[in-house]
């Protein structure tokens, strides 16, 4: 019992406690959640603008990747050197990043450097030069990557993966693009994204740090004031993984094989979210306690990565696992796994499993905040998702909140290996799949 | 993910080590059996950072038994007399606990980030398995494949780190650092239950151990737990490292790799380097400011010579770890853009190195490298466990708190003629080893 009391007084006053979340609107409309800390004299900003990789243009995927490497690389009347020798003197960290919904960026800065971090930060979205030398530079290196991705087993199975569940779909295409397709993107293309893509309408804002509201609101509107209201339109239709599951084989000559699985899983907006949330970490969740963890690892020493994961994309859900073993044991491993995932449809979790989950789950949640950026980075996943302001002391309830009626429904109704795709990279033994 | 284990953690800890500062304000004492306890208070969250390290890594390992100090990493999950197996990770997990534990070559150590009150809970635990630990012939077989599985995917199917792992033991004579980590293959097979023992408990013991908790504590607070749990373990006589040391290096060395699964060539010379404690330590922060003015960013000499000037590279840079125990290295590399052989992009690194040394480094290119690690202080503070990571390392490996705290000035402090100076020293073609990973079957 001692333990419930302090889980209740964790529950409440702990988040409220370590993170106050204040919205800050700025006099020109736009809008951030701000964490104001004026512990040590720096900041983080997160922002993102929704619409990602899976709206890039067919046969220019990777347009939303080389967008995010070359905004950084010159702006205004600051070519790419000037640019990035003034982030070095000044110490910033100014980045962006494409996802497959949504177009990131952060800028870390000490308190003193604050106003020259939003400038530069206003520069690169609305002024980025895109020369010729630093495009034609990070195209090379974003080709590079890919091949060395293109040997790398594990790279090899989530592009696998995704175009196996979702054909047809954009969620089906690399993030990054292929080296044919990133070959295509012209300046005029990077030009374009920025016009269409980079507007208020999309952008939702995360801070946390030295700086006050009043403060903020000015450099909201010194920064994002001047975008364009609206992005472009687009839609991109909702999707779900195959109701049957299958199985594709990739050779690869490696010593161990790269295992991925994958099902539909929930939406974040579901209602029952939060219900796969906690089956999903009895399953096979972030700690050394899962059902898969303990079976596949701890019992039979079959891997030393093993896991599953809820990866709620904005139009698809999905319920994904992997595993890395021998080429000798993946029939082994691929016969627990999938009698794991049988076994929780049939017989669901107990009471214990689940008390347990929701201790680790509910304990652990504050020590996700263990720097600026990382607060700043929940307080953008919080808009984004439609959270709510006050979601860091409602979400510990939203976990306790789960019964153990709920979990073994939604195991039962959603759970299926005759549902999962699987995708094996390797020289793998013991399994009967199609080559692709 | 789940990293219990090595090569993460470690990249993490280099990564940071560059971050500290004259900023943490430790605060340590010794108890009564050796084990030294630091304290770095971080009041923002009612959180903790419980971690210790042993003064012990895979560099210390007995001849034929590499390995072992990882293997028995993973195996200080498997329980003791007091709590049997799995009870550790599963009170841990219950009371909102994360943990984890790495294995370097200088040391091992073990961590969980907890609410404040629970922080008693785990001391109870990490101190009962600093010298409680049963192993049996069934608990370690799986953990074994466990092991073996890690090699597996972090060597084995990663050309670079199969490479790297040659490199290594062309680069080192005669030190321990040219056995990896996690160990060779044939001999994490034959690691028994006897050897893992004797290496616990010759290395784990409090007089070899360094407790740093980090977060919402002070000194005052720890120090009864401390002794509560830590202080009532028994005084054992710990070994002293007595580690082979390295010869004069004489000849340039090369090693090579062709695999069919290099889809992208890559080239890197290493040239062995003084440390903090190794060969002529005095030059080990003008190699720190020299390695982020040549190749630590995208304005540095390398970056912008071979990368945007010549278009020869998709990438080169500079990487330098001065706070090994033993000897350090100095590695630079480069990776081609396509159509360019690597003795072209060989000769231009050649070319631009020999410029160095004729001219040295540029002033402002310093200045900007100083701003630069001076930031990162500031920057490390924020995070709840920085202090702790940098702080551990830096005892567990010899060095002391003033080193960590005082690493600002001594970089602050650094001249262009010592930086000019460091290059001379350690810029030798004729002893490193070049290192050059390409595709099967094609002409670099």
């Amino acid at each position: 019992m001692r333990l419930l009391v302090f889980l209740a007084f964790l529950l409440f006053t702990l988040p409220a406690q370590a993170v106050e979340v204040q919205r800050v609107v700025s006099k020109g409309g736009i809008e951030a959640w701000l964490v104001e800390d004026h512990t040590n004299p720096m900041l983080a900003l997160r922002f993102a603008f929704r619409g990602g990789a899976g709206l890039d243009p067919k046969g220019k995927e990777g347009l939303t990747t080389l967008a995010a490497s070359t905004m950084d690389e010159g702006a205004e009347n600051l070519d790419s050197r000037a640019f990035q020798t003034r982030l070095e003197e000044l110490a910033l960290t100014l980045r962006f990043e494409a996802g497959r919904d949504g177009f990131h960026g952060r800028v870390k800065t000490l308190a003193k450097h604050r106003d020259e971090a939003f400038r530069l930060l206003r520069l690169a979205l609305t002024q980025p030069r895109f020369d010729d030398e630093p495009v034609e530079r990070i195209r090379a290196q974003i080709q590079a990557r890919l091949r060395r991705e293109s040997t790398d087993p594990d790279e090899v199975a989530s592009k696998a993966l995704f175009a196996a569940l979702f054909p047809g779909h954009a969620y089906a295409r690399p993030v990054d693009g292929t080296e044919e397709s990133l070959s295509t993107v012209t300046r005029d293309d990077l030009r374009a994204f920025v016009t269409r893509r980079i507007a208020r309408d999309n952008l939702v804002i995360g801070v946390v740090g030295d700086v006050t509201p009043a403060q903020l609101a000015i450099l909201l509107d010194e920064t994002f004031g001047s975008l364009p209201t609206k992005a472009s339109s687009w839609a991109l239709p909702d999707t779900t993984a195959p109701a049957k599951g299958a199985t594709i084989v990739r050779d690869l000559d490696v010593a161990q094989s790269s295992i991925r699985f994958a099902q539909r899983g929930p939406l974040r907006k579901d209602p029952d979210f939060y219900t796969a949330f906690v089956l999903n970490h009895i399953l096979g969740g972030g700690s050394f306690n899962s059902r898969l963890y303990q079976e596949v690892r701890e019992e039979r020493g079959l891997a030393y990565s093993v896991g599953s994961y809820l990866y709620p994309f904005d139009h698809a859900g999905l319920w994904l696992g992997s595993a890395g073993t021998a080429n000798a044991r993946v029939g082994e491993t691929l016969s627990v796994v999938t009698a794991e995932w049988s076994l929780m449809a049939e017989k669901g979790i107990g009471a214990t499993e689940l008390e347990d989950a929701k201790r680790y789950l509910t304990g652990s949640f504050p020590l996700r905040f263990s720097s600026s950026d990382r607060i700043a980075r929940t307080l953008v996943a919080m808009q984004l998702d439609d959270l709510g302001v006050d979601y860091l002391d409602k979400r510990n309830g939203y976990i306790e909140a789960v019964t153990l009626e709920q979990v073994n429904a939604l195991a039962k109704d959603l759970l299926d290996p005759a549902r999962l795709t699987w995708v094996v990279v390797g020289k793998p033994d013991g399994i009967n799949g199609t080559k692709k | 993910m789940f990293t219990r284990s090595l090569l993460l953690a470690l990249l993490a800890l280099t990564l940071a080590f560059r971050a500290e500062a004259k900023i943490f304000d430790p605060e340590t004492f010794h108890l009564a059996n050796g084990m030294q306890v630091v304290v770095v208070s971080n009041h923002r969250a009612p959180v903790v950072t419980h971690m210790v390290w042993y003064k012990v890594g895979a560099a210390d390992e007995p001849p034929g038994k590499s390995g072992i100090a990882h293997f028995l990493e993973h195996l200080m999950f498997k329980g003791t007399e007091a709590f049997g197996p799995g009870v550790f990770s599963q009170t841990v997990a219950r009371n909102g606990g994360r943990e984890n534990a790495f294995t370097g070559h200088d040391y091992t150590g073990y961590y969980q980030t907890i609410a404040k009150d629970r922080l008693e809970t785990v001391m109870r635990m990490e101190a009962d398995r600093m010298r409680g630990l049963v192993l049996e012939a069934d608990i370690i077989e799986p953990e074994r494949q466990v092991v073996l599985e890690e090699r597996r995917q972090r060597v084995d199917n990663e050309p670079s780190a199969v490479l790297r792992e040659h490199v290594s033991a062309a680069l080192y004579l005669n030190h321990p650092y040219r056995i990896p980590i996690i160990g060779w293959d044939h001999e994490v097979a034959a690691l028994s239950v006897e050897d893992i023992l004797a290496f616990y408990r010759r290395w784990y013991a409090p007089a070899n151990a360094i407790l740093v908790v980090a977060g919402d504590i002070t000194a005052e607070e720890l120090r009864p737990l401390a002794e509560t749990y830590y202080g009532t373990l028994p005084q054992v006589d710990v070994a002293t490292r007595a580690r082979p040391t390295e010869p004069p290096q004489k000849a340039a060395r090369t090693v090579e790799f062709r695999h069919e699964r290099v889809g992208q060539p890559s080239w890197s010379r290493i040239f062995p380097a003084p440390s903090h404690q190794s060969g002529d330590s005095r030059s080990a922060y003008a190699l720190e400011v020299l390695s982020e003015a040549l190749g630590g960013t995208a304005t540095s000499r390398l970056y912008r010579s071979l990368v945007i000037d010549k278009r020869l590279a998709v990438s080169a840079g500079v990487h330098y770890d001065g706070d090994r125990m033993g000897p350090a290295e100095f590695t630079v590399y480069a990776s081609p853009r396509p159509g360019v052989s690597l003795e072209d992009l060989e000769a231009a690194v050649e070319a631009e190195l020999a410029a160095v040394l004729a001219e040295g480094i540029d002033e402002a290119a310093i200045e900007r490298a100083r701003a630069g690690l001076l930031a990162d202080a500031v920057y490390a503070r924020d995070s709840l466990s920085a202090g702790a990571r940098m702080l551990g390392a830096a005892l567990a490996r010899g060095l002391d708190v003033e080193h960590v705290e005082t690493w600002p000035e001594r970089i602050e402090a650094v001249t262009k003629a010592e930086v000019d100076a460091a290059a001379r020293i350690v810029i030798h073609p004729g002893r490193a080893v070049t290192a050059r990973l390409l595709p099967a079957g094609k002409e670099g």
